[in-house]
């Protein structure tokens, strides 16, 4: 069942009176419980394309199905509530906090905003998803500045899955972390993904970490998807240019070829 | 709390503090150890400083002493400015934040009443203020201001476009939460720190606004005030010019104190805090 479709998407920035066109003539879709990864160079129009699904600035031209509603027709109190069900992390996990919250206020902000249990058990809630996302609840009193990298990924994670949404946009999620740190996360996001059944549009530059979490792949290239596919397909034999590269990248970073590949055991098990 | 560490830290604060503190228990004990009204008469006329101890700083030309209205001056002093700026700083803030929230035409709107207000010298708007309402206290702190609040609203402007840019007000967006509280909770406790460092300047200068009214005979007549004897010792200047000295003197310090104290302030909030609270920002996006 497709969750998201995207058709035409566009999407240019003026500034000192230079066009950039950021995303042109987008089209795709992901289907429930799915995680599609994008991939590209840096400049390719891979946050832009994650803005523009969230509504944080509208699309030139184009299209966006979430759910089968109309998702750029919402506007005010009606987008804010159907917010719920589209959730985001972001790459500079501390600049996307309060940044004198704690913990706890961080993660309680879309319960209490969205009202997902009464008041009294609020509490509760917050300690529930910090055990969800592998902390203890000791850590909702705690400023969200004193927290490591790894730390604060599950804060954000941890407040993305508070509404349960059924997509959940990662921009470069975890880029920022050490090789341990963030292998641990993409593992609780997989399975996160599977008791929850959410959909993940993940963005990288990285394709070992797509590699390990996507089913399929969507290779951006100068704001345009130049290739889509299975990823195994697309990482065995990309046909642009762009796919070329960004394969020859990330085989150059592991000399060792796959064995490198430190998350076999999260890498999807089943086809869409 | 670390900012008040820092501030004691800056020579500047520590100098501007005591000051302030100073002119401040003065103001407040002005009945305990100054009794009576400072304008009535308290001995005779143009009494020298320091010839009669009970009249320390002699007498004005009128028989009244000036160290009580001194002392009593500061009240005024420090009342005006401090609320004069104060109200210009909630209006600035106000103003500020509604334009840089809202944008378009509201923003537009708002700012071309700002530049209004900024073309214009902030005195001689207090003047022509003063002139048509007549001078009463809470008519000079409108007044003042009234030319004062146009630099708070573009600085807290500037401020709230920059925030509104980062990331954590996006994802308050991505949650959901409804704009007013975005702006009130998540944009507004940090666009006032830069704004309140610049608030002592704006202090500083409503002092000498109002000391420059007062002096023009627009203060308000019932309280004693540094601008008022100030120009009435002008009569005098050549034969007593203590009775326009003394209350200058006064004038210079406060200003000083509250200028030092503002500087402590900007040097303690612009000096990097001794534990990093910062993860790299935007524009390593690979
Ligand atoms: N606010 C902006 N104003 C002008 N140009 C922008 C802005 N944001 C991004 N761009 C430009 O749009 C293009 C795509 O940027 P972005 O979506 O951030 O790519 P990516 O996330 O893939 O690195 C880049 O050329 C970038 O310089
Ligand atoms: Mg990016």
């Amino acid at each position: 069942m497709t969750l998201l479709s995207v058709e035409n998407l566009r999407r240019r920035y003026v500034s000192t009176g230079r066009d950039i066109v950021a995303v042109e003539n987008a089209t795709f879709s992901i289907a429930a419980g799915e995680t599609l990864g994008i991939a590209g160079a840096s400049g390719s129009g891979k946050s832009t394309m994650a803005r523009l699904l969230l509504g944080l600035m509208p699309p030139d031209a184009g299209k966006i199905t979430f759910e089968g509603q109309d998702w750029l027709s919402l506007k005010g109190k009606d987008l804010r509530r159907q917010r719920s069900r589209m959730q985001m992390v972001f790459q500079d996990v501390l600049g996307a906090f309060h940044p004198t919250a704690t913990v706890g206020e961080t993660i309680g902000d879309p319960i209490r905003v969205h009202r997902t249990v009464p008041k009294p058990q609020r509490t509760r809630e917050i300690a529930r998803l910090l055990e969800r996302v592998g902390l203890s609840s000791d850590f909702a009193g705690r400023p969200v500045y004193e927290l490591s990298g790894g730390q604060r990924q599950r804060v954000a994670i941890a407040r993305a899955i508070a509404t349960r949404p059924s997509l959940v946009v990662l921009d470069e999620a975890v880029s920022a972390l050490d090789v341990q740190v963030r292998n641990r996360i993409l593992e609780l996001l997989v399975e996160l993904q599977r008791e929850e059944n959410m959909s993940y549009l993940f963005i990288s530059h990285d394709l070992a970490v797509l590699r390990a979490v996507s089913h399929r792949l969507a290779i951006m290239d100068a704001g345009r998807i130049v290739e889509t596919g299975h990823t195994s397909d697309i990482i065995e034999q990309p046909q642009s240019a762009a796919g070329r590269a960004l394969v020859a990248a990330t085989l150059r970073l592991m000399p060792g070829g796959r064995q490198t590949n430190t998350i076999q055991q999260s890498e999807p098990t089943y086809d869409i | 709390m670390k900012l008040i560490q820092k501030f004691i830290k800056t020579p500047e604060g520590i100098v501007g503090i005591i000051i302030l503190s100073i002119l401040i228990t003065l103001a407040l004990s002005a009945p305990i150890i100054a009794p009576g009204d400072p304008l009535r008469i308290a001995g005779r006329a143009l009494a020298a400083p320091f010839s009669d101890p009970s009249l320390p700083l002699g007498t004005d030309r009128l028989g009244r002493d000036v160290l009580s209205g001194i002392i009593h001056g500061a009240r005024t002093s420090l009342l005006v400015g401090a609320a004069a700026a104060l109200a210009a700083i909630a209006i600035g803030l106000m103003i500020g934040l509604v334009a840089g929230f809202c944008g378009g035409i509201v923003d537009e709107v708002l700012m071309r009443v700002v530049d209004a207000f900024q073309i214009v010298p902030g005195f001689l708007l207090a003047l022509a203020f003063v002139s048509v309402m007549g001078a009463s206290l809470p008519v000079v702190v409108m007044a003042i201001a009234l030319g004062a609040w146009a630099d708070p609203a573009r600085l807290t402007r500037a401020q709230v476009l920059s925030l509104r840019e980062r990331d954590y007000v996006a994802a308050a967006r991505v949650i959901g939460m409804p704009p007013v509280e975005i702006a009130v909770k998540h944009i507004l406790p940090q666009a006032v720190p830069p704004v309140l460092a610049v608030s002592a300047t704006i202090v500083a200068a409503a002092i000498l606004t109002e000391a420059a009214l007062s002096f023009l005979g627009l203060g308000d007549p019932n309280s004693v005030t540094w601008g008022s004897m100030i120009s009435e010792g002008r009569n005098v200047l050549r034969s007593s010019p203590w009775l326009s000295i003394m209350p200058g003197l006064a004038l210079i310090v406060t200003v000083l104190g509250v200028y030092l104290f503002s500087e402590g302030l900007t040097k303690a909030m612009t000096r990097p805090a001794s534990t990093d609270r910062s993860a790299p920002r935007d524009g390593m996006t690979p």
